[in-house]
């Protein structure tokens, strides 16, 4: 449980940070909460010549509605977004997601950035922040710039994020009326990663149909994954429990987990199903729909 | 760089060390400064033995760089008695034999005073959420989280 | 439950006195082994090998050797040198310390690394390159007996095959007559996975020789110092160490369940080290190489059968199992018993006809394996009947509760011989169901149940209704390594009055300063508080064989009634001498003796230390102890009645403990909090294990479930508020009527969950579900018949 030898940096500023990401290329990886990274270090699978640590960087760290969007400092704790007012007025899905990140002590040093920014599909944000529509602002040598979500994750353990590229923030729309959020993680226990889970951020109108659709899903591919059909059924549709089972069937389709300790290929499917059912109808509930 | 200085307080006492960038804080805690009270029970990030308060939030020791504490006030449990006075945790944990072995012991006292710094009156569901990041084998939790409520008990009477 | 016989101030059995080792606990002042800083001492990190069955091309340790600090690389042909790469297990099989010619298991130890700080020699340990040919792996136990398999123990000269042992136990002709003559028999297949005991302190050792006094002291995570003590000697005598120069030291120990039991290569490797460096070797293992490489527990692959009358009486049992112990047979057995105590199995029930084997086979795969809280396979056992009662009783449309109660052996025939030839002390069962039942709520929860199934709902209840066998034991039947299982107290009586108790057992958790403290406290009427006792160092305590298995209390804690006894013997003498009259006129109370009608005149014992020193009576000799090695006329039988009641959720197959009531019976009670303490802990380590916890391998002999992410062992919210109670059963054969508790719910929890979980289901058809429950396996079965979401 000892890392290998590496070269620690601790810039007090973005810019320096990222001259060093810059200077140090491949070798160099950001340090964020250390949650995931450390881990790896420490049994000594992902070598790192040069830690470069962006928590003396100032200002990365809050949480607040601004512009019309919900802004999360990238190197926010999930605990800091737990405690959120905010969040859990009106990002419930939010802090639904943040509680069944691993366990409370991890939670005091992940970020939000962090679980995104690692581009595992296991990772509990990327699916939230998908149905969520989110966008993540990365500062690199070329400045500022905004990437969508659905542009963010590219692969597995990769995501749009330059080698100088540090993610600073995350921004979510503010919901209209009649929106509602839910994620629902199914874990053999506490601080497991999913067996599987969905996220849904559903609008509707007065009719009680769907205007928007998020649904994502976490562990049910190589990349965090959008249920783009399940999405494309439901919107103009009226909730009902027969339109939410269809929505989460196809979902499901979509998916392809890998078996492993968690259950089987099957297995995994139908629970992505069961489970994207459950956080529509969870949405629902919270959009004021049924 | 391979070797840093950093400036750390432990328990109320200012320390000057020179550490490897990869030296874990668990590491420095029981190694160089000799507080062996924080324990270590996986490889993993999954235990919670090595818990101590960094900067007055419970973490876990084992996963973050003696580096990354530059600057930071650390509580272990070495830190709880004062002036040979038990903390309500302590005598709380004793009185309702909320320890066995007494290995996962101090990690579960400080993510426990954690807890009570923030809520006066946690109800039981929100005391085994707290300590969901803490591994016993020895007690089955009912003992540990009794404890922790009747330190919530001692601590609104004081 | 009784009233204590003596005050709170003394403090003897039946109070829940405050435990005297929590002080340094909660403090962060314990020391265990890991705490331990030794003057120039060097650490030892091992090099563990990918494949489970390899030949050992070559080591090639120059590019470790030469990082800065690391001084060694030990292999196995150094220490073949000394004839020390190999070494006995407790069952006299043989295992590597370190391999000469292959490897046989994955994370089996290569070579060791000795370096000046652990960080250096976790660098060391990469920087050694070996190269492997890999050979056929077996890992199947069914296809290790296959003629054609690999033989895997080629370093035993003439063995043609993988089978280690077949031991068996009861009438097989007599069995074989009632199942043909019995109405109905069921039959279920079971299999225990392979699990570990995981205690949040890994092992590991400091091995520290003494050139110049030729002395080794190893501090060790050990439940039985003595016993490593003399096989150290036995096994390395021949370079040198000699007993009355080897001090074992188990200091405070993070949890031991069976797992602290054996010798691993590690120790072994330290201790050479050592020996030959001439300075303190520490080597403490990481958690992954805790679950890889120590001493596993269960993988028992069982057939059971059961003949009853169509009334629901049980006529006869039979049980073939398949033992897979990996790659040695280094379970930590009485050696007469390669099965341990698994001919419990006719449990609670009075069963005439039995008949149990077992047969051991080699694999490819770590070796053990008894090491988690069972009492020698009676978790097995015990699993095994209430598995099988369950099934009976689905088979005949009985209430489980109800085929129990109509098979328990009746209290009136205790002292009980079972068919397998064990005498059962004492035991109420069908008392302990009963308040089970009524504390749970039983019929209730049947009338629940019924409702909830009409609406599509699901939970079920399970019971289990456990006899465990413990306190090993009589000297006539048991011994490990040819050491007799008794144990031993030391008492001393100071002039002050206060005392000092050593004991041959060895705490870790499980509260003996305390427990052991109060059993003097009650046999002498010296307040517990004054009472120090010690445990662990073998060069002051008294020769014991350890702690595991439940034996402390129905052992040990017996040897200090009898020491205790002993001391009050003299004592009455001295007071005679004191009162100036006749020691038969003498009335013992807790603390003091007074002359028969005349309560005026009485000496307290604290009177009788100072005298034993200051005016102890001509002809007799000074001072106040005595020491007793206690072997027990025969095994305790500690019982209970549990129900677990679940709750199922049907679209994801998730299992949650609604209930968990436990009624348990351990004879008489030294201190009820720490019993609880006990049997709250066993409870979780039998909610694992019955839906969480399984270590397996792949066909390549790859295991999983080797670091705690997939190895998963439950927080406080994955388990229920345990609800306990007792019922009180006195061993009519231990000085003051206990059985031990340690293990108890270890044993007897599994199987109520399991029920519980069939029973949820058992109206669609389903009979079993192999232990861990887990949601696939369970929405599996509501898929099967039309119950999932």
């Amino acid at each position: 449980m000892i890392p290998a030898a590496f070269d620690y940096h601790a810039p007090a500023s973005l810019p320096e940070a990222i001259a060093l990401l810059s200077q140090f290329g491949d070798s160099a990886k950001v340090i964020s909460g250390g949650q995931s990274l450390l881990p790896l270090l420490k049994l000594r699978l992902g070598a790192a010549e040069h830690l470069v640590d962006i928590g003396r960087i100032a200002g990365l760290e809050y949480v607040r509605e601004e512009g019309g969007s919900l802004r999360i400092g990238g190197r926010t704790r999930e605990s800091v977004l737990e405690r959120s007012e905010v969040v859990r007025a009106r990002y419930p899905i939010l802090l639904d997601t943040a509680r069944v990140i691993a366990d409370p002590l991890v939670r005091n040093r992940a970020t939000v950035g962090g679980n995104l920014a690692h581009g595992d599909p296991a990772n509990d944000h990327p699916a939230t922040m998908l149905a969520l529509r989110a966008e993540v602002v990365a500062f690199g040598q070329n400045g500022e710039r905004t990437i969508p979500i659905d542009q963010f994750f590219t692969g597995l353990f990769a995501t749009a994020l330059a080698r100088d590229e540090i993610l600073t923030e995350i921004r979510i729309p503010a919901p209209p009326n009649r929106t509602g959020g839910a994620y629902v993680k199914l874990e053999r226990k506490v601080g497991d990663y999913a067996t599987a889970a969905a996220a849904a951020q559903v609008t509707l109108d007065g009719s009680g149909a769907f205007t928007q659709v998020g649904l994502a899903l976490t562990n049910a591919g190589p990349m965090p994954l959008r249920s783009t059909a399940a999405e494309e059924f439901l919107k103009g549709r009226r909730a009902t429990d027969d339109s939410i089972a269809e929505a989460a069937r196809r979902a499901a389709e979509a998916a392809s987990p890998t078996a492993d300790r968690r259950g089987s290929v099957e297995y995994k499917r139908e629970m992505a199903r069961v489970l994207a059912g459950r956080a529509l109808k969870k949405a629902v509930e919270r959009a004021g729909g049924r | 760089m391979a070797r840093h200085d950093i400036h750390i307080t432990v328990n109320g006492v200012a320390q000057d060390l020179q550490v490897e960038s990869r030296l874990l804080l668990v590491h420095l805690l029981r190694e160089n400064l000799r507080l062996t009270g924080t324990h270590i029970g996986c490889d993993t990030t999954h235990c919670g033995a090595c818990t101590v308060l960094l900067d007055g939030e419970p973490v876990k020791s084992c996963t973050i760089l003696a580096v990354q504490a530059d600057g930071a006030r650390i509580a272990t449990v070495e830190g709880l008695e004062q002036n040979g006075k038990l903390h309500p945790v302590q005598e709380a944990f004793w009185e309702k034999h909320g320890l066995q072995c007494g290995y996962c012991t101090p990690g579960m006292l400080m993510t426990g005073c954690a807890l009570l710094a923030r809520n006066k009156d946690p109800t039981e569901p929100e005391i085994r959420e707290a300590i969901s990041g803490n591994l016993c084998r020895c007690t089955g939790y009912s003992n540990i989280v009794k404890a922790i409520q009747s330190a919530a008990e001692r601590l609104r009477q004081q | 439950m009784s009233t204590p016989r003596t005050s709170p101030e003394v403090c003897g059995m039946g109070h829940s006195m405050k435990r005297k080792e929590d002080p340094r606990f909660i403090r962060g002042k314990g020391n265990y082994v890991d705490d331990i800083q030794l003057p120039g001492m060097l650490h030892m990190d091992i090099v563990r090998s990918p494949y489970a069955h390899a030949k050992i091309k070559s080591i090639n340790a120059e590019r470790a050797l030469k990082i800065p600090g690391v001084l060694a690389v030990i292999t196995g042909e150094t220490l073949a040198k000394y004839n020390l790469h190999w070494m006995p297990t407790l069952m006299s099989d043989t295992q590597m310390v370190l391999p000469t010619e292959k490897v046989m298991y994955q994370a089996q130890e290569v070579a060791a690394v000795i370096a000046t700080d652990r960080y250096v020699a976790a660098d060391g340990v990469e920087a050694v390159e070996v190269e492997y040919d890999p050979l056929p792996v077996v890992v199947d136990p069914f296809k290790a007996l296959d003629p054609s398999a690999p033989v895997l123990r080629t370093d035993k000269k003439d063995k043609k095959d993988n089978r280690i042992f077949h031991w068996q136990a009861g009438d097989r002709a007599a069995t074989d007559k009632a199942f043909a003559e019995a109405d109905v028999v069921v039959a279920q297949d079971m299999y225990l996975p392979r699990i570990h005991v995981a205690s949040i302190e890994t092992c590991g050792c400091v091995a520290d020789f003494d050139r110049v006094n030729g002395k080794l002291t190893v501090y060790m995570t050990t439940q039985a110092p003595h016993a490593v003590r003399t096989v150290f000697a036995l096994v390395a005598g021949h370079v040198g160490l000699s007993e009355e120069k080897i001090r074992i030291v188990s200091p405070d120990i993070g949890g031991g369940f069976g797992g602290k039991v054996p010798v691993y290569p590690g120790y072994v490797i330290a201790v050479a080290a050592s020996v030959v460096i001439g300075k303190p070797v520490k080597w403490v293992e990481d958690r992954m190489e805790n679950l890889q490489a120590d001493s596993f527990a269960r993988d028992y692959h069982i057939h059971a059968e059961l003949a009853a009358t169509k009334d629901g009486t049980m006529k006869a049992l039979r049980i073939k199992t398949l033992a897979d112990h990996g790659y040695a047979d280094a379970a930590a057995n009485p050696s007469k018993f390669p099965a341990g105590l698994f001919s419990i199995c006719t449990g609670s029930y009075d069963l005439k006809n039995a008949f149990a084997e077992v047969d051991g086979v080699y694999t490819n795969k770590a070796p053990g394996g008894i090491a988690y809280r069972c009492s020698f396979r009676v978790t097995e056992a015990v699993h095994c009947i209430e598995r099988i009662t369950d099934v009976l009783a689905q088979e005949l449309k009985m209430d489980p509760a109800e085929l129990r109660m109509k098979n328990f052996i009746p209290p009136e025939k205790f002292p009980y011989k079972s068919a397998l030839g064990w005498e059962y002390d004492s035991g109420n069962y069908p008392a302990a169901l009963r308040k089970a039942m009524d504390i749970v709520g039983y019929e209730a929860l049947r009338r629940e149940q019924a409702e909830k199934r009409a609406r599509g709902e699901l939970m079920g209840i399970g019971i289990s209704s456990f006899t465990e066998i413990v306190g090993a034991g009589p000297s006539k039947q048991f011994d490990i390594l040819g050491l007799k299982m008794f144990d031993s107290c030391e008492i001393r009586i100071h002039p002050t009055g206060k005392a000092m108790a050593r004991f041959g057992t060895k705490s870790q958790g499980q509260g003996h300063e305390t427990t052991y403290a109060q059993i003097v406290a009650e046999e002498l009427g010296i307040p517990a508080a004054h009472v120090q006792v010690e445990e662990g160092d073998t060069d002051t305590a008294p020769y014991g064989l350890g702690t595991y298995a439940s034996r402390s209390t129905p052992t040990a804690g017996a040897a200090g009634a009898m020491a205790a006894r002993k001391i009050r013997e003299k004592a009455k003498k001295i007071a005679a001498h004191l009162l100036e009259c006749s020691p038969d006129d003498l009335v013992w109370e807790p603390g003091k003796f007074t002359v028969k009608g005349a309560p005026s005149r009485s000496k307290t014992i604290q009177e009788i230390a100072f005298a034993a020193y200051t005016n102890h009576p001509q002809g007799m000799e000074a001072g106040l102890e005595a020491v007793s090695y206690y072997d027990p006329p025969n095994l305790t039988f500690p019982f209970g009645s549990y129900i677990a009641v679940v709750d199922i959720d049907r679209g994801t197959g998730a299992v949650k403990v609604r209930r968990f009531v436990a009624v348990d019976d351990c004879g008489n009670i030294i201190n009820p909090m720490i019993v609880d303490g006990q049997i709250h802990g066993g409870l979780a380590m039998g909610l694992a294990p019955a839906l969480l916890e399984e270590i397996s391998y792949d066909e390549d002999g790859n295991i999983t479930g080797g670091s705690f992410m997939d190895y998963l062992l439950p927080t406080a919210m994955e388990t229920p508020s345990w609800e306990t109670a007792k019922t009180v059963t006195p061993s009519p054969h231990h000085p003051f009527g206990a059985k031990g508790v340690g293990e108890s719910a270890t044993v007897g929890a599994p199987p109520a969950i399991a029920n519980a979980v069939v029973d949820a289901l058992s109206h669609v058809g389903v009979r079993h579900v192999d232990i861990p429950v887990t949601p696939e396996k369970v929405w599996r079965l509501l898929k099967e018949n039309g119950l999932s979401e």
